[in-house]
């Protein structure tokens, strides 16, 4: 089955979210596809505040198995976290393990009122009670592959299937 | 066995024992983690839960207070359990081997060990005594190394000055007896500093400094002259053997940073020291506490980059 335009789910992204989200709320990113997807969103949807940028790596629960990711990038939430209506966004929802690790992170620089969840790609396989609130669509790939976001040099998303390599 | 103890088959880091022999992509991996756990220490809740339920064992069998201090902390940031042993005041001094004591604190299940020792290479001993899922970090040991103060040190010039490709850097001081200058030098050459000037007199540059890639410099208005960062040291008092020199006070008239020599160094030139400062011998009050010095920044820096190498070591496999 051949990939859809990441270009087009997220225009479908766009329009799906903007009767929901105010410009009031604030996005969070997480590093690296989902701070892409962000981006875009936030530039789309008019948003108010600062966009936030999230790194869940140390939060992980494979840690112990995995290691440390070469690539831990710093947590930037530039707004009052505590009672702020906050739409996590990402790029590819699979086992839901990165949310987890996403929410943990946010909670420990407060109480938000509320979190909701926004992923360009869903590609099932969910290990976890997570659910999206928006999607840009939906995929069906093998157990065995991974859905990988890209951004060229021009801010363009690019969707490819790579080998799984245990990263979930 | 990996020719580098410190690192695993697959190149990664499991014990911290000296910057020598790491490699730059390394250095640059524990930096750069470091910048995101700089971000946690800043937040309102200062914990990640990497290392829930692992313990961290400090042993210090030498007097240490900032040190100690900053690797308890990383390690509770990072939700390890942190256990502190004053060596020094305990089992040693019954007569207790040092590998003796590290195998009974392995029994209860140690996971980490932060060893400072008088003795050069003991942290090395330990390493290659537990078995391998433990990891070791060198704190300190005789004159060789000091790598996570090293590390701390490049962890600010890059902070302040961006990078290191272009830096003049001068160390100034006790470069015989101190392990902090040899771990800073092998930093800053592997990081790409293309000048680091050694400022000493005669009596206190080791032989054969310059085969580190350190132009030695014994009068210190040209050693400082056009520098970007001046890295002090401190006099190691306790360290001192024989007439290496007159006096303190001697020293500070020939070697002590004054604001009329730091004012021969760029003008925003940065003023590191690793601590504890003897204010009057080797810098002036009024550099210490001046717009140049980075001193206490330093200090916050040291938590996010000893959470960084224990971080990275943790995650590392056997």
């Amino acid at each position: 089955m051949p990939l859809p335009d990441p270009e087009a789910l997220l225009a479908r992204l766009v329009e799906a979210m903007r009767p929901d989200v105010a410009p009031s709320c604030v996005l969070v990113g997480i590093h690296s596809g989902g701070v892409w997807v962000a981006r875009r969103l936030h530039a789309a949807l008019g948003m108010e505040a600062a966009l936030g940028t999230l790194d869940a790596n140390f939060y992980r629960d494979d840690f112990g198995r995995r290691g440390l990711k070469p690539s831990v990038q710093p947590t930037e939430l530039p707004f009052e976290v505590a009672d702020a209506d906050v739409v996590l966004v990402d790029d590819v929802l699979f086992t839901g393990r990165t949310i987890r690790a996403a929410l943990n992170v946010l909670f420990d620089y407060g109480r938000p009122r509320r979190v909701r969840l926004a992923a360009l790609v869903d590609r099932g396989g969910r290990e976890l009670p997570m659910a999206a609130d928006w999607i840009g669509g939906r995929v069906e790939v093998p157990d065995d592959r991974m859905v990988v976001v890209e951004q060229d040099a021009a801010g363009r998303l690019a969707l490819s299937l790579t080998e799984r390599d245990g990263v979930a | 066995m990996s020719p580098n103890p410190q690192l695993n088959p697959r190149g990664e880091l499991r014990h911290l024992l000296s910057i020598e022999g790491l490699p730059r992509e390394v250095l640059l991996h524990i930096l750069d983690t470091a910048r995101s756990f700089l971000s946690v220490t800043e937040r309102e809740i200062k914990k990640v839960p990497l290392l829930r339920g692992k313990s961290v064992f400090n042993l210090f069998f030498e007097p240490s207070t900032r040190t100690r201090t900053t690797f308890e902390i990383a390690a509770k940031r990072l939700s390890a359990d942190v256990i502190n042993l004053n060596v020094a005041t305990s089992s040693q001094t019954k007569g207790e081997t040092l590998l003796d004591t590290v195998d009974n604190l392995a029994a209860m299940h140690a996971d980490m060990f932060v060893v400072r020792h008088a003795t050069s290479g003991a942290p090395y001993l330990i390493a290659r005594h537990v078995s391998p899922e433990i990891h070791v970090i060198n704190a300190g040991d005789g004159r060789h190394a000091h790598p996570t103060q090293a590390l701390l040190d490049v962890f600010t010039v890059r902070h302040y000055k961006g990078g290191f490709e272009h830096l003049k850097v001068a160390i100034v001081g006790d470069v015989l007896h101190s392990r902090v200058a040899r771990s800073e030098i092998h930093a800053l050459t592997s990081l790409g500093v293309p000048e680091v000037r050694v400022v000493a007199p005669r009596t206190l540059v080791p032989p054969h400094v310059e085969k580190m890639g350190v132009r030695v410099c014994h009068d210190p208005a040209e050693g400082l002259q056009g520098v970007d960062v001046v890295m002090m040291l401190r006099l190691q008092n306790e360290r001192m053997r024989g007439a290496l020199l007159p006096s303190a006070r001697e020293f500070f008239r020939h070697y002590g940073l004054t604001p009329e020599r730091l004012a021969l160094a760029a003008p925003d030139a940065i003023v590191m020291h690793p601590g504890p400062m003897n204010r009057g011998v080797e810098i002036d009050s009024a550099v210490a506490d001046g717009p140049q010095s980075v001193i206490l920044p330093q200090v916050t820096f040291g938590i996010a980059v000893r959470m960084a190498v224990m971080a990275i070591l943790a995650g590392s496999a056997p």
